[in-house]
């Protein structure tokens, strides 16, 4: 119980920095470890104590496996993750370009 | 006396199982304390740098979970979204405003706390549910696993979205592509002034 307390510890840090942060780059970095949480929390769901990785090979065709449903999903979400931050950069080097900072406050004083 | 209490923990199977729970255990908090130092410090590049503690602790940590497959993938991801977050930073002045204390923050301290406070009542409930950790919750994955003499693929997880949820996979590449689409919309330098020459 204690490991998911400390995934969900991980979720709230990545939280903290979104919220009460004012650099771009800090709040991408806060999203980015959200989702790091995330991803973890579902493996951790799918394990299966003392069996092996989902890979059938020779000699171990009866071995137990983790569950692979989870790995898949969150498989596709690692690559939507990293497609994702990517934009959030993009955006965050036009907003460097037109204002000259990264600090969301400075951003909305000289926007008006 | 050491060996003594090694021994134990040799002897003990249930110590050693718990062992693997140890090493995660381990791992996330020194993923915790990367995050909380990334989003603490006051360089802009070692904040990246230190992101990429949590980055690369979650592929230790997807490797003691066997999922090989997921610390591939993590690995590449890591590695691309650390050369992208440096190339924005490069050319900027990395200085950040330090924040002052001021009552209005604390005012924002304040609904942290109560949104924290609400997030592990919700956690209560929600892991309430949930099977301790490492338990056999096969139910949904049997039929995967049984499936494997249909897609005659050794690697359960790429039988699983290469084939079951292919739909899904598709899905995916869509989005991939729009992000590359968009990246390179945001980012196009030549815009309509040369149309209008």
């Amino acid at each position: 119980m204690i490991i998911y307390i400390l995934c969900f510890l991980l979720f709230l840090v990545g939280l903290y920095g979104v919220i009460s942060k004012r650099n771009l780059i800090k709040i991408i970095i806060g999203i980015a470890i959200m989702e790091y949480s995330i991803n973890l929390f579902f493996i951790m769901i799918g394990y299966i104590e003392g069996s092996s990785a989902p890979i059938i090979s020779k000699g171990f065709e009866h071995v137990n496996f983790v569950d692979p449903l989870p790995q898949a999903l969150i498989l596709t979400s690692i690559v939507i993750g990293l497609a994702t931050t990517a934009l959030l950069l993009a955006v965050a080097i036009r907003l460097y370009q037109k204002y000259g900072t990264f600090d969301i406050n400075k951003i909305r004083d000289l926007k008006g | 006396m050491v060996f003594k209490w090694y021994a134990h923990l040799i002897d003990n199977s249930d110590i050693l199982e718990d062992k693997m729970e140890l090493y995660l255990i381990l791992i996330l908090v020194l993923m915790i304390l990367g995050s909380i130092y990334s989003l603490n410090a006051s360089d802009l590049l070692s904040a990246v740098i230190s992101y990429g503690i949590v980055g690369f602790g979650l592929v230790i940590a997807f490797l003691l979970l066997q999922a090989p497959d997921l610390a591939i993938v993590q690995v590449v991801v890591e590695v691309i979204t650390l050369v992208v977050m440096i190339a924005t930073i490069k050319n900027t002045q990395a200085k950040i405003s330090q924040m002052k204390f001021k009552p209005k923050i604390a005012i924002y301290y304040a609904l942290i706390v109560i949104a924290a406070l609400i997030f592990v009542i919700i956690f209560e409930k929600a892991t309430g549910c949930l099977n301790s950790f490492g338990a056999d919750t096969m139910r949904m994955a049997e039929h995967y696993i049984s499936g494997v003499e249909h897609t005659k693929s050794a690697n359960l997880v790429t039988g699983v979205i290469l084939d079951f949820r292919a739909y899904d996979t598709l899905g995916e590449a869509t989005v991939l592509f729009t992000a590359v689409i968009g990246v390179l919309t945001i980012l196009r330098i030549k815009g309509k002034k040369e149309e209008d020459k």
